[in-house]
């Protein structure tokens, strides 16, 4: 009994040091060595500052807040801020609407938004975003109309700090994008298709456009405006 | 639904037979302590490992002294890990996300370590606001491979058992979990961890990075040594994430490929294991029949997954949303899904790790539709039998082929017989109890949680509007219960803000409930297998007769699938119709 007792003492510890120490140890030293700039991130610098990494979606709007909470309009929806010259990445459940934080893509506290398929709840929050999405866009994109929002403009992404967006979302973007930065749609367009991640080994996973990298392109083509 | 979705899961599931051949060979090699290609380098270091444990290698143990080595070592594991969780405010590599990280409460940290001991990983805390990089490497990654070995090894021990006809010995239970951390898990994953951070994922120890955000908000990205976690996470399946997103976060799993890769190694080593009884056994027919038992289902539960998502949500459609496949956009249910990995590449993931214990989650199941959702209910309710987890798939698959023997012996008056030895009433009486403990556990502890406010009060107020609130409370016993791990998110049992945990509480009841649900639901069969193989080891075997049923061909394998099926609808049809099935077939929607 006793004996038996040391033993897995002695193997949990033995296995303690090989997994917990050893191991991830070594993987680290060896990452940094081959892969430093992807073991710390895919960071982005400009002028020597960290901008972002191209792996983590970044906010480009914030909800209006007053005294810690989200200011609603009188639909219930949250009212917000919005850099007109980028493009926007996809609604986030680290922040409102879902939320009362006013952080949204925020990446020291992922978290699912958590709405179910068949709650009353979720229709409210969704026409919130298509509104604020057709406010944001149509000026811009007359003929855009509910059913012809890509679904990933209204869903919330799983991680809260997804990178990218669809290429169709993008595409309606770009006429905002395009006239606030007085580009041509066809330069804009260019850039969308230049910064479209395509499927891996062409049928994993689907194509989506790296949103931070491609406000970063834009920023270089043009004077900020 | 794309031709590019299907071809994804077409190559997904020739790759996994083409490989899992191999392996299963591979494997059955390392248990048989035959030579393999890594001997030469494994060795010395092999023999070492048990010098420092204080192991004799050649010491034979029958079932009693093998299960008595696996309760010791699980319950040194859990004590070493519950100190090392609960002592945070004193590890170095602390204060890296600005702040300086305490403890969980006791009862969180109760939940959190029993569910890495017994390979489940529910976790009630998100990763990168509650653990200090000391806690994931040293104590999370520790237990990672550790329950995953202890899995696996109980499968060796019950085939050992079925396979043995001289003498009552299962092997040696250090010998054989030193064999599986040294020749299988370590090697695999020290690849698989480079091939991650070659695509993005993150292996460092660095401070949380400051960024400038370029329309002038600012952010904070969690870092930590990621991708040595990641592979061990799936390929013992596991499923606790380094992040609280788990594996839809970007680091952990940033592109198509990692997505499809990590999905493989889930499965691997479960289908693998498949192959390897075969071997050990002495009959590859035999192994073939369990095998495509597993796949038909698998197979099964992907396609109505994928179809559901493909269609959209009933929130979806009522917002005026259109969900058909357009010109670059895929269309279907994006709530709680990423751009990058899918429809189809969220949609497999789920099933793939739903039908095994892995529970990882690349997207939100408490935002699946309710078929979509209903699925992963399913593939739980057939309790993990589905290429399982990494050997407790196996085991338990063995006992339901025990099961169905004795039911088609039943059927046509004779004395039962498998693989030459007869199936007697100590044998019937322990499968029929391995089958059981699993769902009596999960639905216990799911009608306890549903009929006291203490229970109700870890439902999420905004999700879990309707039947969703029960399919969350469900589906957090069952997950728990069957070792899984994945989660309706919206059910909580931790109360927690960043970092320095200020006011941050458990609770109690859902914390305590849940870690008994799966010590309970892990430990118990692991016993019944185990004396299963004692009941069978030393056996005479009797040469198969005109009467004898064959136990591997199409016949049988149609007989196993209704007997897993049917168990699992007779257990678990009345809970299921209050929640997911209600979801799906009524698209209402709840206040």
């Amino acid at each position: 009994m006793r004996r038996d007792l040391l033993t897995a003492a002695r193997a949990i510890i033995v296995t303690t040091i090989v997994c917990g120490l050893i191991y991830p140890l070594v993987m680290t030293g060896i990452a940094q060595g081959i892969f430093p700039g992807k073991a710390n991130g895919s960071l982005i610098k400009r002028n020597g500052v960290v901008v972002g990494s191209a792996l983590i979606g970044q906010a480009f709007e914030a909800p209006v807040m007053k005294k810690g909470t989200a200011v609603l309009d009188k639909a219930g929806c949250s009212e917000w801020i919005v850099a007109k010259r980028y493009f926007q990445t996809r609604p986030s459940g680290t922040g409102a609407p879902y939320n009362d934080t006013g952080t949204l893509d925020n990446a020291e506290s992922s978290t699912f938004s958590n709405l179910g398929p068949n709650s009353v709840l979720t229709v409210a929050i969704y026409k919130c975003n298509i509104s604020a999405y057709l406010a944001l866009e149509k000026p811009y994109d007359p003929g855009l109309t509910v059913a012809k929002i890509p679904v990933d403009a209204i869903n919330s992404s799983a991680s809260g700090i997804d990178p990218q967006i669809s290429v169709a979302n993008a595409l309606i973007q770009a006429h905002r994008v395009a006239s606030v930065r007085q580009l041509s749609l066809g330069t804009v367009d260019a850039l969308v298709h230049k910064y479209t991640t395509g499927r891996s080994l062409g049928f994993l996973g689907e194509p989506g456009v790296d949103v931070l990298e491609l406000n970063l392109a834009l920023d270089r083509t043009t004077s900020r405006s | 639904m794309t031709f590019t979705g299907w071809l994804q899961i077409v190559v997904f599931c020739v790759l996994l037979i083409g490989l899992s051949i191999p392996l299963g060979s591979y494997l059955a090699k390392v248990y048989s302590d035959q030579r393999v290609f890594l001997t030469p380098l494994l060795g010395a270091p092999e023999r070492f490992l048990y010098r420092l444990m204080g192991v004799d290698s050649r010491r034979e143990q029958d079932w009693k002294q093998y299960a008595k080595s696996v309760i010791f070592f699980s319950l040194a594991g859990w004590l070493l890990l519950y100190l090392i969780l609960r002592t945070q405010t004193i590890q170095p590599w602390n204060n890296y996300g600005g702040v300086s990280f305490h403890s969980a409460p006791w009862n969180v940290t109760f939940n959190t370590v029993s569910s890495f001991m017994t390979n489940t990983n529910w976790q009630y805390y998100g990763g990168e606001t509650t653990m200090t990089y000391f806690s994931q490497m040293v104590g999370l990654t520790v237990q990672n491979f550790a329950s995953a070995a202890v899995g696996i090894v109980v499968a060796i021990a019950l085939i050992r058992g079925i396979a043995n006809r001289t003498n009552k010995s299962l092997g040696n239970f250090y010998v054989d979990f030193v064999r599986t951390v040294l020749y299988v898990l370590l090697p695999i994953s020290i690849v698989s961890a480079l091939v991650l951070v070659s695509q993005g994922s993150i292996q460092n120890i660095a401070h949380y990075v400051n960024v400038h955000g370029i329309s002038g908000l600012a952010q904070t990205i969690a870092m930590g040594p990621v991708a040595s976690q990641e592979v061990i996470k799936e390929l013992g399946t596991n499923g606790g994430g380094f992040f609280n997103v788990n594996s839809s976060h970007p680091f952990e799993n940033p592109n198509g490929f990692t997505n499809f890769y990590e999905m493989f190694l889930v499965l691997i080593i479960p289908a693998s294991l498949v192959w390897t009884y075969g071997k050990m056994a002495g009959s590859r027919r035999q192994a073939l029949a369990i095998f495509a038992t597993m796949f038909v289902m698998f197979i099964g539960g992907v396609t109505v997954a994928y179809a559901a998502e493909a269609h959209g949500s009933p929130a979806q459609h009522a917002a005026g949303l259109h969900t058909a496949v357009v010109a670059n956009s895929t269309g279907g249910n994006m709530e709680g899904k990423e751009q990058r990995l899918g429809i189809a590449g969220s949609a497999l993931f789920d099933v793939v790790t739903t039908v095994t214990s892995c529970g990882a989650v690349n997207s939100s199941i408490e935002s699946y539709t309710g078929l979509g959702g209903a699925i992963p209910f399913a593939n739980l309710s057939a309790s993990e039998v589905i290429f399982g987890g990494v050997g407790t798939g196996l085991y338990s698959m063995l006992e339901y082929v025990i099961l169905a023997v004795f039911i088609g012996g039943l059927m046509v008056g004779r004395t039962p017989e498998w693989l030459g030895k007869k199936i007697e009433a100590r044998e019937v009486k322990l499968v029929a109890l391995g089958i059981l403990i699993t769902p009596l556990t999960a639905l216990f502890a799911t009608a306890l949680a549903t009929a006291s406010a203490a229970g109700r009060a870890s439902i999420a107020s905004v999700a879990g509007a309707g039947p969703q609130g029960f399919s969350e409370t469900f589906y957090a016993y069952l997950s728990q219960a069957n070792n899984n791990g994945s989660a309706f998110a919206g059910y909580t049992g931790y109360d927690g803000t960043f970092g320095n945990l200020a006011g941050a509480h458990g609770i109690t009841f859902a914390d305590l409930l849940g870690a008994f649900d799966m010590l309970f639901a892990r430990y118990a069969p692991i016993l019944f297998a185990l004396a299963v193989g004692g009941a069978l080891a030393g056996k005479r075997v009797s040469p198969a007769g005109l009467g004898t049923m064959r136990t591997d061909n199409t016949t049988f394998v149609v007989l196993l699938i209704g007997v897993i099926v049917l168990v699992g609808a007779l257990t678990f049809f009345p809970a299921l119709l209050l929640g997911p099935i209600v979801q799906a077939l009524t698209g209402h929607l709840y206040h």
